[in-house]
């Protein structure tokens, strides 16, 4: 019976070519022998016969409803469930898979809340919802091909996973292989696209229904925005998105209502006997890395800082603490302590421990401690509670005295009670006496910091320090939001600028994976657009040529934004690696004609990212190497981003 | 000519030949070493005028005696890999400490607007 049928359709095609072709020789005909029509008789009938009313209607009226689809679609549902939990943007990079859900989000949905912002990696897609979540406090959706754009998110949900910033990403799959269209769609389907991503997603689910996935996605959203913070995935059965709404389980699907859940907080006898430690020592220090999810976080730090007199080692991966307080600390500030409070920390054993890649212990390096016998540790961290086994984000194992797994900030109110609970006359007199010498230290360390940061001033290539104090010096009259700072520029924005307000510095990738400063910069832009705050961002050479189409995007949707290139044209951490190795070895490292070692340069030719920013619509320029020109182009370039638009400057810089 | 003057005209000569020659000979270790300093990879931690930063030590102005780093270089066992005579000769190092030398030091923090407010 195939073979019939196969043979009938056969001799059908044949015969409607066949068609095709002769009329498509008579049109050509008519069109190309003008000259020949004159020599011929005339026709005694019209060559054309007027339409009849039927056949005119079917070539210029409105042709009617097709119909394919009956009912509503299950995809304009799940635009429903997405509208209810008011997510204003979905950056995505197309793809069949979510072709249902696309359509509906762009008509059925209108295109806003969630407005489809066009991407052109999944991986900016991501990075791009996770610099946005770091301004906004609110998590962005975004939609990938269930293979092979899951695999290109995979980095950058990795870095959202390590810097616990909650993203929601959708994989479109055709789930059922009986239905499944042959070819792309077949290699782009799996039994479980989240099996990739599992190891760095708080949760994942595969919805069989339009209940069940108006369920997932809730319940996804809830777990994603309950500390500790995560990226969370769903498969999106393409079938699912096609079919009609039916009714489940003798009724129609329901949206669940959104409820937040309270984070987890400590222990009230572990707070306690936190407050009794703190108040009892002698030369306390706050170590603090994620603690202020809010600007809430950062007032309550103050509040403990200054009710303990403690020095605060801000670690840098959110705006936890002040800069200008006099009690913001180094680093080495840890060397005297007697009792230390990590808040949030990605990595306490790296806190109170060194490593010196020496090359001592084969090749291992060495390890020794930063604190004095006897430190008593305490940890508030609520990456406790979901530690998984196969990535080590956890880090090396450290013993803690008072360990709480619970988050930092809603912890605070309750150990700052603790603390004023525990603090006796002659205490409160010894803590008080500590202020004076805090004051000193810091202003100490503010001029030590600011003469090494004088040292190469005016050099060419421009010294990191001068890069990110003339940057400063044009945005500082604005309200400013540091929304990026990759490739290391010897931490002077931290070391330098006034930070105060918490989106004044939003931290680093978390994973450390290369390619995020670009899109996290555009995403955390969009969300200091739409609070009208100025946006200023470092953006490394390396980490720029990861996924530069995000430039694209952030001119396509009008994003705002001062990107400021610390080019060093090279890959530098890895040039000193190299380096490193060399010397171990008693060799003389291999340059291959270039500055740095072989496969670490990016020179020769020099890449010229004014030109490509300019290509994807940016205003762009460069390059500039000598910090005269680079004041002049900070002006014209500040006034561009002011009206709306992205500027670049590419500056050739000292390495670090 | 009195004998005053010939005395003087000979300490000048005298001056006239011996400084110069020395100060070249600073001049062309200097250049030799701010090429050695490169190929050498010392600016990848210590930047192009040995500023230093959080991957190196500052090395520049007023570098530490040659006779330190004749030392510290060959032997350290920090976070600086050390240089054996076979990846950094004798001559290399002197004539980095030259170019070292002739960096001149730069403006207070004080004197820096940028800096100072």
């Amino acid at each position: 019976m195939a073979d019939d049928k196969e043979t009938k359709t056969a001799v059908g095609r044949r015969h409607f070519l066949g068609g095709v072709i002769a009329s498509g020789a008579a049109t050509a005909g008519a069109v190309l022998a003008p000259a020949a029509q004159a020599a011929e008789p005339k026709p005694t009938k019209p060559a054309v016969l007027p339409p009849s009313a039927h056949g005119a209607a079917a070539e210029t009226g409105v042709p009617p409803d097709l119909g394919r689809i009956k009912g509503t679609p299950g995809s304009d549902f799940m635009v429903d469930v997405i509208k209810s939990l008011d997510i204003k943007y979905l950056p995505s990079n197309c793809a069949s898979s979510f072709r249902a859900l696309h359509e509906s989000l762009i008509d059925y949905g209108g295109n806003t809340t969630p407005e489809f912002l066009t991407c052109m990696h999944e991986e900016s897609a991501v990075a791009m919802a996770h610099g946005y979540f770091k301004i906004a406090g609110k998590p962005l959706i975004t939609l990938c091909h269930g293979t092979v754009g899951l695999q290109h998110a995979s980095m950058a949900m990795y870095n959202a996973w390590c810097d616990r910033v909650p993203v929601i990403v959708v994989g479109g799959n055709d789930t059922d292989a009986a239905y499944r269209p042959p070819g792309v769609p077949t290699f782009h389907a799996a039994q479980d696209i989240n099996a990739m991503v599992r190891d760095y997603t708080k949760w994942d689910d595969a919805p069989v229904s339009l209940q069940h996935f108006s369920q997932s996605f809730i319940r996804a959203y809830k777990i994603a925005m309950t500390p500790p913070y995560g990226p969370v995935a769903i498969s999106l059965d393409a079938a699912l998105q096609m079919a009609p709404v039916h009714p489940h389980a003798g009724q129609m699907p329901y949206i669940p209502r959104y409820i937040p859940t309270s984070p987890p907080q400590g222990d009230s006898g572990a707070v306690k006997e936190a407050a009794r430690l703190l108040v009892l020592a002698d030369n306390p220090v706050i170590v603090a890395d994620r603690a202020a999810r809010t600007p809430a976080g950062i007032a309550l730090l103050v509040e403990l800082a200054e009710l303990l007199q403690a020095k605060v080692i801000d670690q840098g991966s959110r705006m936890n603490f002040p800069r200008t307080h006099y009690l913001s600390s180094p680093a080495g500030s840890l060397a005297n302590a007697d009792v230390i409070l990590g808040l949030e920390l990605s990595d306490f054993w790296a806190t109170v421990n060194s490593y010196t890649d020496n090359g001592d212990n084969d090749g291992h390096g060495v390890n020794g401690t930063r604190i004095k016998p006897n430190t008593k540790l305490i940890s508030i961290n609520a990456v406790d509670l979901i530690t998984k086994s196969n990535y080590q984000d956890f880090q090396r194992f450290q013993v803690i005295d008072v360990q709480m797994a619970a988050d930092a900030q809603a912890t605070l109110p309750a150990l700052i009670e603790a603390v004023k609970a525990a603090i006796s006359k002659d205490r409160r007199d010894a803590i008080v006496n500590r202020a004076d010498a805090a004051k000193k230290a810091y202003a100490e360390e503010m001029a030590r910091t600011r003469t090494a940061a004088a040292l190469g001033w005016d050099a060419s290539p421009i010294s990191t320090a001068r890069l990110v104090m003339e940057t400063f010096d044009a945005v500082k009259h604005l309200d400013w939001s540091l929304v990026a700072s990759e490739g290391n520029v010897s931490n002077w924005p931290n070391r330098l600028w006034p930070m105060e307000k918490h989106h004044h510095w939003i931290g680093r990738s978390g994973g450390y994976g290369v390619g995020y400063g670009a899109p996290a910069s555009v995403g955390a832009a969009l969300a200091n657009r739409d609070l009208g705050r100025f946006s200023v961002s470092i953006q490394s050479d390396g980490d720029l040529m990861y996924a530069p189409g995000v430039l694209w995007t952030a001119a396509k949707h009008k994003i705002p934004l001062l990107s400021v290139m610390h080019n060093n044209r090279g890959y530098h951490q890895e040039v000193m690696h190299l380096q490193r190795l060399a010397n171990f070895r008693n060799r003389k490292v291999n340059l291959g004609g270039d500055m740095g070692p072989v496969g670490t340069s990016i020179e020769k030719p020099d890449i010229e990212y004014h030109k490509l920013a300019e290509s994807m619509g940016w205003w762009a320029k460069g390059p500039i190497k000598d910090a005269a020109a680079l004041r002049v182009a900070l002006k014209e370039a500040v006034e561009v981003v002011k009206s709306g638009h992205p500027a670049l400057l590419n500056v050739w810089t000292q390495p670090r | 000519m009195k004998l005053h003057n010939i005395l003087a005209l000979l300490v000048a000569m005298a001056g006239l030949m011996g400084t110069p020659v020395h100060a070249q000979s600073d001049v062309a270790a200097a250049e030799k070493g701010k090429a050695a300093f490169v190929q050498n990879g010392c600016w990848q931690c210590h930047g192009f005028l040995g500023q230093g930063g959080v991957a190196g030590a500052k090395l520049a102005p007023e570098p530490k005696p040659l006779e330190y780093y004749n030392v510290f270089v060959r032997y350290s066992n920090g976070p600086m890999p050390p240089y054996s005579e076979k990846v950094l000769s004798k001559q290399d190092l002197s004539d980095i400490h030259a170019y070292l030398k002739s960096i001149p030091k730069g403006l207070d923090y004080k004197s820096i607007p940028l800096l100072s407010q």
